[in-house]
């Protein structure tokens, strides 16, 4: 679904230039849930927002459904770290943005809408205004408006990364339920391995700036996830491997 | 049952201590007055003034209208001109490179010096002083809503862009509402403005309106009348900017609702 070959992504010119991605060459099929991991400033977010076509690439190529990006792609949905709720709508009308936005009627996605906040478990707050709701239940609504319209590609920026640790692995858990039930293609930024590997089909590790893919780590743990497989051998397997390519990256110090 | 007298009690101190600083105020002028036996041509006391506006309230009440209304015009038009052509800088940044400078130029030009000008252009009638209310007016709604409308998060705008919203999409769902803060803070200071404008388009040529009220006691040296007219226009100030407020909540729900969740 994806291909990245040679990627390249020079913020500024000359000397001056910072070189953000350098040769970046990934695919990513149907179905996956593919984590970027890596330090602050290695570039994942940067690889993200070039797949959503609001970046461009300097160099390489970027194929999403065999096409070069050029603007946002058919089918995206996108989260953002902070959600980027609308706080002049309420929480229904911002779920609704995606159809109201691509010029659909907005009438014909409520039932949709109103689902997605079911299983979020938002219903009692589906009138209240942003500003009224938690930062858990925000990124909630935020999830639930990047889901409205089924996306095919669905992308996701540290979208947790500003919440604290119980609400995080709740938002984990229901991510996982949410994601699963559709296969959406997900590609999920973060810089938490037990939460990459938590989520994953695959955890690529970014090395930082300049942005390199340092390994690309298959992980083979049950399709159905519960937070309990966090206390397994092989989740912790995966993760004390992860640890180490970043010890040896130098940014662990023990 | 508790929260309904303390709302009303909190509600009752806001208003009330505004009011309680304007009646020490006018309290000490009165004694100021009596004390030292000023002489009304220089400063009548309050009471004075009181017993003014008392003699002839449908008079002094006909010429507030009148200027309550060629301030109100001026604003409206500040208003709409304002922002749509806030609208049209901050969308088309080549016409803010050809405009602006032009706007901030003929911003800088005193609009005091140009009411003689209108009053060739316009006559003597209501047209000049609605037209030098809405100058002056004008210059605070176009500043603060093409600052409001730059004000968009870069989260948000991503989100529109990934969303692919049209330009005007973006604009009505999400940059207007973003710059109502901001306009909000422009329109009052665009409403006070407009009253001074009301006044100055009064000094220069007029027959009604408490302008004229104020220009034609001080010709027959009525210090006392000009201070009604004065008075007159300080409530009048203070309720116009109120009245933008509550519009302001009414039209921000959103901000309302905050609040509450603060507390």
């Amino acid at each position: 679904m994806i291909r990245a070959s040679d990627v390249v992504k020079r913020f500024g010119k000359g000397d001056k230039g910072v070189t953000a991605l350098d040769g970046i060459s990934l695919e990513i099929g149907e179905g996956e849930f593919v984590s970027l991991l890596g330090p602050s400033g290695c570039g994942k977010s940067t690889f993200l927002r070039c797949l959503a076509g609001i970046e461009t690439a300097s160099a390489g190529t970027l194929l999403v459904d065999g096409k070069a990006v050029d603007g946002p792609p058919d089918g995206l949905g996108m989260a953002f770290q902070r959600d980027a709720l609308l706080d002049w709508f309420d929480v229904l009308e911002n779920v609704l943005l995606p159809a109201d936005f691509g010029g659909k009627r907005k009438r014909d996605f409520e039932p949709r809408a109103r689902e997605l906040l079911a299983m979020a478990g938002l219903n009692s707050f589906v009138n209240a205004y942003p500003r009224e709701l938690s930062g858990g239940m925000r990124q909630r609504v935020a999830m639930c408006r990047s889901l409205l319209l089924d996306p095919r590609l669905l992308l996701m920026d540290e979208p947790f990364g500003a919440l604290d640790a119980l609400t995080r692995d709740q938002l984990n858990v229901d991510l996982h339920r949410l994601t699963q039930r559709q296969k959406t293609t997900t590609i999920f930024v973060t810089h938490s391995i037990s939460e990459a590997v938590f989520l994953s089909t695959r955890v690529v590790v970014f090395s930082p700036r300049p942005g390199r893919i340092v390994e690309d780590i298959r992980i083979d743990l049950p399709r159905e996830r519960r937070l309990a497989v966090r206390e397994s051998a092989e989740f912790a397997g995966y993760t004390r491997h992860i640890r180490g390519l970043f010890e040896k990256m130098g940014l662990i110090h023990d | 049952m508790i929260e309904m007298p303390s709302a009303l009690w909190s509600g009752f101190r806001r208003s009330s201590v505004p009011l309680l600083g304007a009646l020490v105020f006018i309290i000490l002028w009165e004694i100021a007055c009596r004390l030292f036996a000023i002489r009304p041509i220089l400063l009548p006391s309050p009471t004075m003034v009181l017993r003014e506006l008392a003699d002839s309230p449908a008079w002094f009440a006909e010429q507030t209208v009148y200027t309550v209304g060629i301030t109100l015009a001026g604003f409206g038009a500040a208003v709409v001109f304002g922002v749509l052509f806030a609208i049209i800088i901050v969308e088309w940044k080549l016409l803010e490179r050809l405009l602006f400078p032009l706007f901030v130029g003929l911003n800088s030009v005193p609009k005091v010096a140009l009411a003689p000008l209108f009053i060739i252009w316009f006559g003597v009638g209501d047209t000049p002083k609605v037209a030098i209310a809405f100058l002056i007016a004008v210059f605070a709604v176009v500043i603060d809503t093409a600052l409001g409308l730059r004000s968009v998060p870069p989260d948000t705008l991503d989100l529109a862009r990934t969303l692919r919203g049209s330009r005007l999409k973006v604009l009505l769902r999400v940059k207007l509402f973003c710059a109502m803060p901001h306009l909000f803070a422009g329109l009052k200071v665009a409403m006070s403005l407009a009253l001074v404008g009301a006044i100055v388009g009064e000094f220069v040529s007029s027959q009604r309106g408490l302008g004229y009220v104020i220009l034609s006691a001080q010709g027959m040296f009525d210090t006392t009348r000009v201070f009604a007219a004065i008075a007159i226009l300080a409530v009048v100030g203070v309720a116009l900017i109120e009245a933008v407020a509550i519009v302001e909540r009414l039209a921000m729900p959103w901000h309302h609702s905050a609040d509450r969740g603060g507390h």
